[in-house]
């Protein structure tokens, strides 16, 4: 179902441009607020609250957010798109190795960097590690499913996502126990917690419920974008 | 397989909320050359990207090789696409982006066949440049070459003449009838009637969303040489070759203006050898000749009401 073609292009793209350099900053903030961390020891738990909160909660939602709706949606806004449409490629598959490509761009530069970071704080053979790499990679596709969808959906992705990580995982999700069950970020500390043990992860999904749902919004949200995909209308001049 | 290169529209009409952008076409386009001409805004490119599958026709029926292109990926099989918009991976040099766009067409051998369609748009000497570098007549030819790869019996170009110099329009106008003569359907949109006048087929007047009108291109090019021209004539003595000029046929009308005279011809060539004769012989400084009704639509409206 992947296309090789595709997915090439779409590395290409991302990676060759300048904004390559901006993913990297991200991070590299991780990492040098940890190793300031470990340096000081503020409290036992600090890895998982920090790894916690600022990796699981900014990290890894705004690498996604920022690739993923940058792999489809970038082409889509310039018009390039039409030339990859333009071919019997079956719609499916554009939207499956455009996601493949955002999972793979995201554990690079979110969940790769979130690992080495709990290895620094206590070791990389630790269930820390392990779990957050866990929990991770669970972001990574979630997330990037969702933003896909939203970039074949509207041309306000980013706002859009914003909107869901902010209003939705953020403030919601603190307020409403309900609404944990429809939350990309609490499938991933759920999954963390599972391996790791850290109730500093403020996970509140039992491991089964965290899969189960993470692989249901990821197979819908990728649904729902090939069929919008393959409905893709051209703006006529009349518009 | 004779309908395999069939367009066929019967009804079709697109509509954006209140606007119609198409409205209710029936024709059909066969193997051959056929030019889709027509003003800005006509509704060339709405009909170019309903027939590519790019949008759904808001009433009617449209095929392409006997299947409809709305939601069938699997019609670019036969069908190539030259779109308007010149976004092209801009980071890929040429021989990417065709090979590319050959191995997403499962060709068996991609980097031949992009080879062949480099070739054809004459293209080799600057495939291994990035795109970025282009030119606006390189970027489009190397889309063309891109639409070609796949060998397509139906290809669809989308004012493929924009932002080429004359060379490269005579070379591009060549290669469209060369493909034509292998039996393909090809129908390419513009707005500019003076591009196509070179060309042989048949042309689609599309005004206002309407097929206004059909035919050979002969005879809508004797049309066009017939038509009442309007110039802008500025001499040393505008009122002497005014009185010169109304005593010759091809002149229908003289008029004295502020800026120059005003000179109405119903036969453009006549007029254009006569004028410098007229001057000539009585002695007359001729500053300035300015065509001043050249705007499309004037074209366009006048032959539809002939």
């Amino acid at each position: 179902m992947l296309n090789p073609v595709v997915l090439r292009i779409t590395l290409r793209a991302t990676l060759g441009r300048k904004r390559a350099l901006v993913f990297l900053l991200v991070p590299l903030v991780l990492l040098l607020i940890t190793v300031t961390l470990k340096l000081v020891a503020v409290s036992p738990v600090w890895p998982a609250e920090f790894l916690g909160a600022f990796g699981f909660s900014v990290v890894l939602p705004l690498t996604a957010l920022i690739i993923g709706t940058s792999v489809l949606g970038a082409e889509i806004d310039d018009g390039s798109i039409v030339h990859l449409l333009a071919t019997p490629v079956s719609r499916t598959a554009v939207v499956l190795s455009k996601f493949a490509a955002a999972v793979a761009l995201t554990i690079m530069f979110g969940a790769l960097p979130e690992f080495v970071a709990a290895g620094i704080a206590r070791g990389f053979g630790g269930k820390l590690a392990l779990g957050l790499l866990a929990g991770a990679l669970v972001a990574s596709v979630a997330y990037n499913a969702l933003f896909v969808m939203l970039s074949v959906l509207t041309t306000r992705a980013i706002a859009a996502g914003l909107l869901y990580l902010l209003v939705w995982e953020g403030l919601l999700g603190n307020l409403v126990g309900g609404v944990r069950v429809l939350s990309i970020g609490q499938y991933s500390v759920s999954v963390a917690n599972a391996i790791a043990k850290a109730s500093a992860l403020n996970a509140h999904l039992t491991l089964t419920t965290a899969i189960g749902m993470g692989l249901v919004v990821t197979v819908a949200t990728l649904a729902v974008a090939a069929r919008r995909l393959s409905a893709f209308s051209v703006k006529g001049e009349a518009v | 397989m004779n309908g395999g290169c069939l367009i066929e529209l019967r009804g079709v009409s697109r509509w954006y909320g209140n606007v119609v952008a198409v409205n209710d076409i029936t024709m059909t386009i066969g193997p051959g050359i056929t030019g889709l001409l027509g003003p800005n805004g006509a509704g060339k490119t709405t009909l170019l990207n309903l027939m590519a599958g790019f949008l759904a026709p808001s009433r009617g029926e449209l095929t392409v090789a006997g299947e409809p292109s709305w939601r069938n990926p699997r019609s670019f099989k036969v069908l190539g696409l030259v779109p308007e918009r010149d976004s092209v991976y801009a980071f890929l040099t040429g021989a990417d982006f065709v090979a590319s766009t050959a191995r997403l067409h499962r060709l068996p051998d991609p980097g031949a066949a992009a080879q062949r369609a480099i070739e054809i748009v004459d293209m080799a000497a600057a495939q291994d440049r990035r795109i970025a570098t282009y030119s606006k007549g390189m970027r489009q030819r190397i889309k063309v070459a891109a639409a070609l790869v796949h060998d397509p019996r139906v290809l669809l170009l989308d004012e493929p003449f924009n932002g080429m110099d004359p060379r490269q329009r005579l070379e591009m106008m060549d290669l469209l009838e060369r493909m034509a003569g292998q039996g393909r359907t090809i129908l390419f949109s513009s707005h500019i009637l003076e591009e196509v006048e070179r060309m042989s087929g048949t042309i689609q007047v599309i005004v206002g969303g309407r097929l206004a009108a059909s035919g050979d291109f002969r005879a809508i090019r004797r049309l066009m040489t017939s038509r009442p021209h309007v110039f802008l004539v500025r001499t040393s003595a505008d009122r002497a070759l005014g009185a010169a000029l109304i005593g010759r046929p091809a002149v229908t009308g003289v008029e004295l203006t502020q800026r120059g005279l005003s000179v109405r011809t119903c036969d453009f060539g006549a007029f254009s050898r006569e004028l410098a004769g007229l001057c000539r012989d009585g002695g007359i400084r001729l500053h300035e000749v300015l065509p001043s009704d050249e705007s499309l639509e004037s074209v366009f409206s006048y032959l539809v009401t002939t």
